[in-house]
């Protein structure tokens, strides 16, 4: 079970979140211009990183926001939250993976 | 040709109190170069390098393993074996995996215990009724044999399941494919190795692929533990850590690793002789020959690396068991586990050709690649060895994703492994 501190709430379990998947994907801006490949690597393809990996959340059962978490995938230990929008914190990035 | 396993050889060797069985498969050295290596060892790669070398005359391959053989998820896994796939695509697929099952324990002279008992999908609202009657009629109309059963029909077969599913989740009716069931999983992969090495196949434990070599766009060889082994031609078959190994070829997968969880129960008397399985729940049960049950529950739902599995995911399925059958409540769980499952945006694998020349990939089985493993392996070896896909593989390719044909199998995958 993840303890995950809500920016606005404080720490609940993971119970109380929903996942949304990576985060700072952006949609291509020049999108009418996209060929099908740029199409496919934004819809689809992802980094589903073994080590740290940045992530989105909802707080579905609390607050009902969205923040970013910066999560070890293996050992699954939590080393940031910060909100959406802002830019990631600098970490070590373990690469004993 | 290694002496053939049967009723003889069991007699012989217990005279000798089975100290005296031979080793199943060699455990090599590398050689310095192969004309395919296939990386990892489950169940999937296994039966590609069997195949490779029993249909495709290709011997001269090393199968390379990070641990040990089935230490995957083909050893984690809940054994389920079906075919009754939504689409044409999968259909096809699928079901030339269960006739592979058919036969495996005489093609590989190595009882797989596969046990045709039937495999069950019940239905609790009006919606679900709707999506099992069109996938049934789809499955027959691809072959397939798949059949409705009444809530009754299901009582006779289950007589330990509440009907009422305790008020909440009644059961209105099941989808039933009859030469569905399970196998043994240990030794699907135990077969294959044995009879790849007796093919000539290296057999590699133990040693991590840590890099490809690629020249000019091609791939040349394989960085291992072991250091550097050439080879003409790669296949990936990593299961939950693909993303992790092509990224090392610079090749980008649409897929997400999660932990997906089982447990079984303390052994028991025959209570269920079919497999149950509810998308709509979260859960599955079956009860193997020790008498133990086989409950398999769902994904935890970030990715995630760690062969666990998280406790919500587990109370929920629990909760779930005991309101479908009430009797088990008192059941004591004896293990739990996890295994990473490779999960796809349509719930269909890519068998797949690459960008990268002489690097082929086989992933996406997600949650349901168990039953797959003979046809898997089969498909991607005639894949590898010509160069192209075989038409039975053809809609499962990484380009897909950018031409939007998708092979949409949420229904029939989701949870239902
Ligand atoms: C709990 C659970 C229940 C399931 N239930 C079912 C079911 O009922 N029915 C069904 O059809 N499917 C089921 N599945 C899915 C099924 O287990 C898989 O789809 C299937 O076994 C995948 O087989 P594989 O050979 O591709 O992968 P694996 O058996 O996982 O083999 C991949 C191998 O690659 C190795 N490897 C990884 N990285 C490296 C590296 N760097 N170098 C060398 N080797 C490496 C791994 O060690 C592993 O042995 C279940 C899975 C789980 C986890
Ligand atoms: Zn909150």
């Amino acid at each position: 079970m993840l303890e995950i501190n809500c920016p606005y709430c404080g720490p609940r379990f993971e119970t109380e979140f929903s996942y949304g998947g990576e985060a700072h994907i952006e949609r291509p801006k020049d999108s009418e211009n996209l060929t099908d490949e740029q199409w496919g690597d934004y819809v689809f393809m992802n980094s589903n990183t073994k080590g740290v990996f940045l992530e989105r959340w909802v707080h579905t059962s609390g607050c009902r926001r969205w923040f970013n978490v910066a999560r070890d995938t293996v050992s699954y230990q939590i080393l940031a939250v910060y909100e959406t929008g802002a830019k990631p914190p600098k970490l070590d990035l373990r690469n004993d993976v | 040709m290694k002496s053939r396993y049967s009723i003889f050889s069991l007699m012989r060797n217990a005279l000798s109190y089975h100290e005296k069985w031979p080793e199943a498969w060699r455990s090599p050295e590398p050689k310095p170069s192969y004309d395919v290596i296939i990386v990892g060892g489950g169940g999937h790669g296994l039966a590609t390098a069997y195949y490779l070398a029993k249909l495709h005359g290709i011997h001269n391959v090393a199968v390379i393993e990070r641990g040990w053989l089935g230490g995957g998820n083909t050893g984690r896994n809940t054994t389920i074996v079906r075919s009754n796939y939504l689409w044409d695509e999968s259909a096809a697929l699928y079901e030339h995996a269960l006739k592979l099952w058919e036969g495996m324990s005489q093609e590989l002279n190595y009882n797989v215990m596969f046990s045709q008992r039937g495999v069950m999908n019940l239905a609790h609202n009006q919606h679900d009724l709707r999506e099992l009657s069109r996938r049934i009629n789809a499955n027959r109309l691809n072959g397939v044999d798949s059949e409705f059963l009444t809530p009754q029909q299901i009582k006779d077969l289950v007589p330990i399941i509440d009907l009422r599913g305790n008020g909440r989740y009644p059961v209105l009716g099941a989808s039933m494919q009859r030469r569905g069931g399970t196998a043994r999983h240990d030794a699907v992969a135990w077969g294959y190795a044995r009879r790849a090495d007796e093919q000539g196949v290296d057999i590699i434990q133990e040693c991590p692929v840590h890099g490809f070599e690629i020249e000019n766009g091609k791939v040349v060889g394989v960085q291992t533990a072991k250091g550097l082994i050439k080879a003409k031609k790669v296949g990936v078959v990593v299961a939950g850590h693909s993303s992790v190994m092509a990224e090392m070829a610079g090749i980008r997968l649409p897929l997400v690793s999660h932990p997906l969880q089982a447990l079984v129960s303390e052994p028991v008397k025959p209570v269920i002789d079919t497999v149950v399985m509810s998308n709509a729940i979260h859960a599955y049960i079956s009860q193997s020959d020790k008498g133990e049950l086989v409950i398999g529950a769902g994904v935890d739902k970030y990715v995630g690396y760690g062969q666990r599995g998280s406790l919500p995911v587990t109370e929920e399925t629990l909760a779930a068991v005991c309101e479908l059958f009430p009797s088990l409540k008192r059941m004591r769980m004896m293990r739990q586990w996890g295994g990473i499952v490779d999960t796809c945006p349509d719930a269909s694998p890519i068998i797949s050709k690459t960008p990268v020349e002489g690097f082929f990939i086989n992933c996406g089985w997600g949650t349901g690649g168990f039953k797959a493993t003979p046809g898997s392996g089969w498909v991607f070896a005639d894949t590898i060895a010509n160069d192209r896909p075989h038409p039975l593989n053809e809609a499962f390719s990484l380009e897909r994703f950018n031409s939007g044909y998708l092979v949409d199998e949420h229904g029939a995958a989701a949870v239902a492994h």
